[in-house]
């Protein structure tokens, strides 16, 4: 089938965050999450909000490599944000029915993979951020940038790369004491 | 001594992760690691650590990736654009309050009919006579407020042929953006209020004409207004008016005009303090490098939100700059809605570009900020 070898492509295209797969799969689908979102109490933020996380779930889920193509890309978005939007909807004491529009697959599984990662990415932007400036730059710069050091050390003004290198050493062992703190206690409570 | 040591390890443990050692060092590192419990515990720690800021980097391009598609794909009408329009935010509002709706209008109208039913009852029949005297009198007000409408218009008029004319010397030179699609901008009082012509260029090389639509000097806030039939308004604009204060080391940016060609410079820098020149509550004070050319240019927190306008008011000390706080934006605007040709203006105070990173801000942005001349 054409549309089954499509899909395929742009699955692989997003687990790679090609501009080009992220567009196409965003301009297919977010209409309808929008419809589904405002005709359920949403407002068009949230349908941004819940669609982007649906999203990432499914960049998560192409990333793994475990997508079988089992069903459209079209399903299983809207599976997911039916489901999402439904906790929000729990959350906010709004208990209601969401008819359905499209078929549902069963996502329970991914959702709980989504919320751990929401969890510690969550915690690791918290932490990130708990460090202030200089370091939360710095260790952007270096770690999640990949600049090196002497760009890094003419960046941030400093006279050179060996005494960028010991802020960064600093603001690192500030940040995995936090990490591994919650980490560690992330564990235990799961 | 200790700390050099340490930094001198991590190095190396880094480079091993990433695969960047030669054979020969890979070779003694990894006998080290066998020997030293420590630098093995250390190794498997970090690898663990640098997975993680490594997904975690992934996820946050991927969410930025997100927002700008968003904005794009909104921009070019794609995807249904942000603001709910005409009948989808009847549809939301209507479905979101039908109870409440439904309750309120059967109140209304039990209450309605009994009280009409009760002054029925009791009130004496009016006179015609009376009714038909107050009747004449709103007509004659009528009249007379549509003469003062017309000669308004004939002012008016006579303005817009003054401002066609080439006569247009400008005296001032400064910054100005837009706060809705519509063509109404924010600039500073000081640059506008003794000009008689306004006119406003981008770098596309546009020019328009433009007129004080209110002026606020204590606060140094004026608004005026795009009055000029080329200029084609926009649905929405990419940033947002922020209703906040901002926090002292807010990175802030902003963009203007300092010099005399139609330039753009850009200037970056944090918020300083929470209160301006000799403690003046109006404004703030930020450190970015500015020109009096800046003056009445926005300033933008990371979120794309404008936080502020520039003013250069005092500039005796280096760096340090004021700016007005956005909530007086939204001071003046309240003020301009009391007229009723005004009532209907509407800005928003959400910025679709709070994800992107600030090369990308800077380029959505800039379509929306003006050189504004006044004679």
């Amino acid at each position: 089938m054409k549309q089954e070898g499509n899909e395929k492509a742009l699955l692989l295209g997003l687990a790679r965050n090609e501009r080009k797969a992220v567009e196409t799969i965003y301009k297919e689908n977010y209409n309808m999450v929008q419809s589904l979102i405002i005709n359920n109490n949403g407002s068009t933020d949230d349908a941004k909000d819940i669609f982007q996380e649906a999203m990432i779930v499914l960049y998560e889920k192409a990333r793994s490599g475990s997508f079988e193509l089992n069903c459209q890309i079209k399903t299983y978005v809207y599976s997911v944000c039916r489901r999402l939007w439904l906790k929000r909807l729990q959350q906010a004491n709004r208990f209601m029915e969401i008819a359905n529009i499209e078929t549902v697959v069963p996502v329970d599984e991914d959702m709980e993979g989504h919320e751990k990662r929401n969890r510690e990415f969550g915690m690791m932007e918290k932490a990130i951020d708990s460090l202030g400036e200089p370091c939360k730059s710095l260790l952007e710069a270096y770690y999640l940038q990949k600049r090196n050091m002497q760009e890094i050390a003419f960046q941030f003004g400093y006279t050179n790369a060996e005494n960028a290198k010991n802020q960064k050493y600093k603001c690192l062992v500030r940040l995995k004491k936090i990490f591994f703190t919650h980490y560690k206690n992330g564990d235990s409570d799961e | 001594m200790n700390e050099k040591n340490d930094i001198m390890i991590l190095d190396a443990v880094e480079r091993y992760i990433r695969g960047e050692m030669n054979p020969d060092e890979r070779l003694h590192f990894e006998n080290l690691r066998k020997t030293n419990s420590e630098i093995d515990q250390l190794v498997v720690e970090h690898t663990l650590f640098l997975q993680q800021m490594n997904r975690f980097g992934e996820w946050q391009k991927f969410r930025t990736a997100l927002n700008e598609v968003h904005t794009d794909l909104a921009e070019q009408g794609k995807i249904n654009s942000d603001q709910l329009k005409g009948k989808a935010k009847v549809v939301y509002l209507w479905k979101r309050y039908r109870k409440v709706a439904a309750i309120a209008a059967s109140i209304a109208g039990i209450t309605a009919i009994s009280i009409s039913t009760l002054v029925w009852s009791i009130s004496p029949q009016p006179s015609d006579d009376k009714l038909k005297m107050l009747d004449r009198k709103v007509l004659a007000q009528e009249v007379a407020t549509n003469k003062i409408q017309k000669d308004l218009n004939n002012v008016k008029n006579n303005v817009e042929k003054k401002a066609d004319a080439p006569a247009f010397v400008p005296k001032t030179a400064a910054t100005g953006f837009l706060i809705n699609g519509r063509g109404f901008m924010i600039t500073n009082a000081h640059v506008v209020k003794k000009s008689e012509h306004i006119r406003v260029f981008n770098t596309k090389g546009e020019q328009f004409n433009a007129f004080v639509v209110r002026l606020d000097p204590v606060r140094d806030v004026a608004i005026i207004k795009i009055d000029d039939p080329q200029f084609k308004t926009a649905a929405s604009l990419p940033y947002g008016i922020s209703k906040n204060t901002s926090d002292i080391a807010e990175p802030v940016f902003t963009l203007g005009f300092p010099r005399e060609e139609v330039v753009y410079v850009y200037g970056e820098g944090y918020m300083s303090a929470n209160s301006g020149f000799k403690g003046d509550t109006l404004s703030c004070q930020i450190t970015v490098p500015a020109n009096p050319g800046n003056s009445g240019g926005p300033v933008f927190n990371r979120n794309g939100e404008v936080i502020g306008i520039l003013s250069a008011r005092e500039t005796d000390a280096e760096g340090a700059v004021f700016a007005i706080q956005s909530k007086y934006i939204y001071k003046a605007i309240e003020e301009l809605k009391k007229n009723k040709y005004y009532e209907g203006l509407k800005v928003s105070s959400k910025s679709t570009i709070s994800g992107l990173d600030k090369v990308q801000q800077v380029k959505k942005i800039q379509d929306y900020i003006y050189m504004v001349k006044g004679d």
